[in-house]
């Protein structure tokens, strides 16, 4: 019973950053139909920004901030540059773009920072453990977790309540019509982007607090789980990546713990067989974009 | 006086298809206009260019003395024209309320968005019974209110009506023509989009007649209805 408490927070932790990148994945896809791929560079260049910050002596919380401040403003340039051009092309042609991106960035975090994995200086504090409930939890899972509360509680209030928020969502769901209540294209692409951005940053944040290091290829990982957890979701829909990256977190946690430790090696692929049976019976995601609702009635 | 709209020579083309060929009109400030002929006739895309959502191939638009041709869809709202789309196009996730706040996207004085909210609430009592239901779970002849509504919310000194009373019931279609007559007493000036040719004429105060892309009658109202011989246009002869 404490194991499986315990794996539950490291479930919720895991799943929470999950959530995190593919509802960063998710505002993009729901605006202009891009998967885009290299939404785990802006992760890697905010590892490196909290790598550099830790070299300089910069206080975390400080350091924190610089990064997601760093992953959000790559994300507008990433917009700026590669995806603009080619906006109004197919979505099979942004993809393309997507992976030129991704690949042109860690070919220059190979050569212009490092190849090889480079550790990050943590605060003592992260890597501290508190009992609670009799459950003893790292203050890294719990950082996690608390974060994962606030950026969903966050993006909820802004999706909302705030009018750029509702833009969002209506230009999310027929980008002609919103154009022609004034909502304009580059500004409602642009602030996708930051957002996607901002929940990039967080998201490397907990997961250099993990792990204390970060490699060029640092982004790609997660990244791919957090599209398999948005296609689980259903793509599109925000509420249904944070449900899918919950899911694929507990699917991965529960299966390192507790399956026998002859199949560990199969662990990946009998996750994403769970995976695809999930979705033979749900074909369109856990809870599908409204949009996909719409085109059905 | 200048006319509030002028479309000269207008051409639409979708890839090989040409879909407006050379059309002309003009209306007048307070004018209802309405747009009469078959499927594929051009009435859609001809507006669809006023408002910039498709791109007008060759000619000119202008719209309160300025040349308004090539401009993007989101910066005509601040200039006063708005469009209610074919097909309603409401965002169905969205709740009635911010489906009408979306319409008033350009308004930027909260005051004013508060007394457009009134207005369009005063017209349709019911839009406001629902306001915090979404707008994918209205009826048709409601979703077509908040779609006319919403187009209402920016103030507009012109409405583009595309086909309001398609797919409607019978009494629902009479709510709407009974709708347009009221925003008309409101100083709105309407382009009117329908295949209801009798009920159009009925409300317009005149009429172009449009096939294959081309105008192919225009006068007013009260004589198109007369003339006879529109049947001919509807069936393509």
């Amino acid at each position: 019973m404490e194991l499986l408490l315990q794996q539950t927070v490291n479930a919720i932790a895991l799943g929470g950053t999950y959530a995190l990148l593919a509802l960063g994945l998710a505002v993009v896809f729901s605006i202009m139909g891009l998967i885009n791929f290299a939404h785990g560079e802006l992760m890697t260049i905010a590892g490196y920004v909290l790598m550099y910050c830790g070299l300089a002596g910069v206080p975390f919380a400080i350091a924190a901030a610089l990064a997601i401040g760093a992953a959000m403003l790559a994300a507008v340039l990433m917009e700026m540059i590669a995806f603009r051009p080619v906006r109004n092309a197919s979505g099979e042609t942004m993809l393309v773009t997507s992976f030129a991106v991704s690949m042109v960035l860690q070919v220059l975090f190979q050569n212009f920072i490092a190849a090889r994995s480079q550790p990050v200086l943590l605060p003592q504090l992260l890597s501290d453990s508190i009992s609670l409930f009799g459950l003893v939890i790292g203050v890294n899972k719990i950082a996690a977790i608390v974060a994962t509360i606030v950026m969903l509680a966050f993006l909820d209030w802004f999706m909302r309540k705030q009018k750029h928020g509702i833009a969002m969502r209506a230009a999310a769901e027929d980008f002609a019509v919103a154009r022609l209540m004034g909502i304009r294209a580059n500004t409602v692409i642009s602030a996708a982007f930051a957002l996607s951005g901002l929940l990039a940053g967080v998201a490397a944040v907990l997961w250099v607090s993990q792990r204390a290091s970060v490699d060029p290829l640092m982004g790609f990982a997660p990244v791919l789980k957090a599209f398999i957890a948005a296609i689980l979701g259903g793509l599109g829909s925000l509420r249904g990546a944070v449900a899918g990256g919950f899911v694929l977190g507990f699917i991965e946690i529960y299966l390192a713990a507790f399956l026998p430790s002859d199949m560990q090696e199969f662990r990946e692929p009998i996750g994403l067989g769970i995976v695809v049976f999930i979705m033979l019976f749900r074909p369109n995601g856990l809870i599908p974009a409204a949009s996909l609702k719409a085109e059905k009635v | 006086m200048e006319p509030l709209l002028k479309v000269s020579s207008l051409h639409v083309r979708y890839g090989a298809v040409q879909a407006v060929r050379g059309v002309d009109f003009e209306i007048r400030e307070g004018e209802i206009v309405a747009f009469l002929g078959a499927n594929g006739a051009g009435k859609s895309s001809t507006l669809n260019a006023i408002a910039g959502l498709v791109e007008a191939h060759a000619g000119t638009i202008e719209f309160a003395g300025r040349d308004i041709t090539d401009l993007a869809p989101e910066t005509l709202t601040p200039l006063g024209l708005a469009l209610s789309p074919e097909g309603r196009r409401v965002f169905p996730a969205l709740s009635v309320a911010e489906n009408l706040l979306m319409g008033a996207y350009s308004v930027k004085d909260k005051t004013k968005v508060k007394d457009a909210w009134e207005r369009v609430y005063s017209l349709f009592p019911i839009l406001h019974d629902r306001k915090d239901q979404l707008a994918g779970t209205l009826s048709g002849g409601q979703q077509q209110m908040l779609a006319v509504g919403r187009a209402l919310m920016s103030g507009p000194r012109l409405l583009l009506l595309d086909e309001p009373s398609l797919g409607l019931a019978p009494l629902i279609v009479e709510q709407v023509f009974e709708l347009i007559t009221i925003l008309r007493d409101q100083k709105v000036t309407i382009a009117l989009v329908e295949q209801n040719v009798a009920k159009s004429l009925e409300i317009a105060d005149r009429g172009y007649i449009l096939s294959g892309g081309q105008v192919v009658g225009a006068g007013a109202a009260s004589d198109l209805m007369s003339e006879g011989g529109l049947e001919d246009t509807f069936l393509g002869a």
